[in-house]
């Protein structure tokens, strides 16, 4: 079998910090990345970010600088939402399409100026999204640069997450609003961009600092101090997958890949036809018009049993008809449940309504319930 | 923590410990780190026959999913009902209180063939450094 060794996957900036904290490593994408750290485990990780604060390495995301004077027009053509619509200092969600209006990758995509633009994209799908972004948007006069090994990448997440960057950083962050970003300095870095930004449903911040592993380590040594009268953990690859399906953030390869549509995945609130052309478009329009044939909805298993990902969706006819398939699925931790997301035909989506997911030969009954599962509590003031 | 000495251990990390002719079976302090926060378990129903190697159950995580096996043959005469509510047992005491089945053996000495606590323990001991190389 020709699978990567450790000796063979790429490392982050962070890997031998990991490795001092005793991490759990494992391949994601070509990465060795923690994916727990067992001296609090999955389920304290995940639970610090819901209530406390957490920290992770996320230095294996991509990302794709596209500047010029025709940066803009570039940006639309190639992502489905609105980038027009972005002041200097916003970000919003997006995705790159197939011309078949699936998923080539979904990415947040960051104004820096008016024709500079930030997009963040995944680990796994790295070299394919930039010779995706060089090979269209070469007829626009603009360049796209990847910067993917220029950041070590930090998501500083949870309700205290304020609290800890505001420790190390005199930027005005408490007025920075959710998806804006800013550049101020971290302890003694200058100009590093910060932004309001996380894939977990918490608040939180994502810093983009110098790869160089003295100064990343150096950085993520003085989170955890600032962090720990807030109970800080630095968290794994386990508890992020945990957090983003709680709160129904989409996993490429899961929920959206090249063989899902927008809105199959029932991501069209991203995807802004009004504006114009871009790739995917004409097919999302006309999916309009004839229908999906299946869509996301979100399960809570009624009898015992946890539904995983591939695992397939029955109905609950006498004749149990194979009707679709599980995306993903755990226990949640915060929510003390055994969810799933799952792909099912329109016809047998409703909320409610009983589904059966096959478990190792057995069914196991699951009822489709509102998304997301979790959503954090709006501020008090 | 310490691998009881009048155990037997597989190497896929199942525990028997062998009295008279019963032998009570659990996982080992090993797998249950492997596998982190314990969630979910699943066990056989009393009086199924099952013999050693095969299937007896399977225990999830919040990662994973393993497939335990069972050490020895025998009949299931007993389950740790306690650890369907709360499966998290396995992670806190899992030589002891949260034991899985115990079995009626069909052979009490077909275990002297497994692991003792030295040689499990120096097999876990060389598993966890190939890890960390």
């Amino acid at each position: 079998m020709n699978t990567p060794t450790a000796a063979t996957l790429r490392r982050t900036a962070l890997h031998s910090v990991h490795k001092h904290m005793g991490a759990r490593m494992v391949d994601f994408g070509g990465w060795d990345m923690p994916v727990e750290y067992p001296s609090a485990g999955l389920m304290k990780e995940h639970l610090a970010v819901r209530t406390g604060v957490g920290i992770f390495d996320v230095s294996h995301m991509g990302d794709i600088r596209i500047s010029g004077p025709q940066a803009l027009a570039a940006v639309q053509h190639i992502s489905m939402n609105d980038a027009s619509r972005l002041a200097i200092g916003q970000a919003h969600y997006s995705a790159l399409l197939y011309p078949a209006g699936t998923f080539v990758d979904d990415v947040v995509v960051h104004r820096l100026a008016a024709h500079d633009f930030l997009l963040v994209i995944n680990a796994g799908t790295r070299e394919k999204d930039f010779y995706w972004v060089r090979d269209h948007v070469c007829a626009f006069d603009c360049i796209a640069e990847d910067l993917s090994d220029q950041y070590t990448q930090i998501a500083i997440q949870g309700p205290r997450a304020l609290d800890t960057m505001a420790r190390i950083t005199s930027a005005d962050i408490a007025s920075l609003k959710y998806y804006w970003f800013t550049h101020g300095n971290v302890s003694s870095l200058d100009n590093i961009l910060i932004a309001r930004t996380g894939y977990t449903g918490e608040d939180g911040f994502e810093i983009y600092i110098s790869p160089d592993a003295k100064i990343s380590e150096a950085v993520w040594w003085e989170l955890l101090d600032a962090g720990k009268e807030f109970g800080i953990l630095p968290c794994g690859l386990g508890a992020r997958n945990t957090l983003r399906l709680e709160s129904k953030m989409a996993l490429y390869g899961h929920e959206i890949s090249e063989s899902i549509t927008v809105l199959e995945a029932g991501l069209d609130r991203y995807c802004k036809l009004e504006k114009g052309d871009f790739i995917g478009r004409q097919s999302i329009e006309k999916q309009k018009s004839t229908g999906i044939a299946h869509t996301l909805v979100g399960l809570e298993m009624i009898d015992r049993g946890i539904a995983r990902d591939g695992y397939k969706v029955f109905d609950t006819g006498s004749e149990a008809s194979e009707i679709g398939v599980v995306t993903s699925g755990s226990y949640a931790p915060f929510l003390k449940k055994n969810i799933a997301l799952a792909y099912v035909p329109p016809s047998h989506s409703a909320e409610g309504a009983h589904l059966n997911i096959e478990i190792r030969g057995q069914m196991a009954r699951a009822q489709i319930v509102p998304t997301p599962f979790y959503k954090r509590p709006k501020k008090q003031w | 923590m310490a691998y009881p000495s009048g155990f037997r251990y597989t190497q896929q990390h199942e525990w028997v410990n062998v009295e008279g002719d019963t032998g009570t079976v659990g996982i080992t302090d090993y797998a249950q780190q492997e596998l982190g926060d314990v969630v979910y378990i699943d066990l056989p129903k009393i009086g199924a026959t099952i013999k050693a190697g095969e299937s007896l159950g399977t225990v999830e995580s919040v990662k994973a999913v393993s497939e335990i096996y069972c050490p020895v043959s025998g009949e299931v005469i007993a389950l740790n009902d306690a650890l369907q509510t709360a499966p998290e047992r396995i992670n806190q005491d899992p030589h002891g209180e949260a034991w899985l089945v115990k079995l009626k053996l069909s052979d009490p000495k077909e275990a002297a063939g497994l692991m003792d606590a030295a040689t499990y323990e120096a097999y876990v001991t060389a598993k966890a450094k190939e890890h960390s190389a």
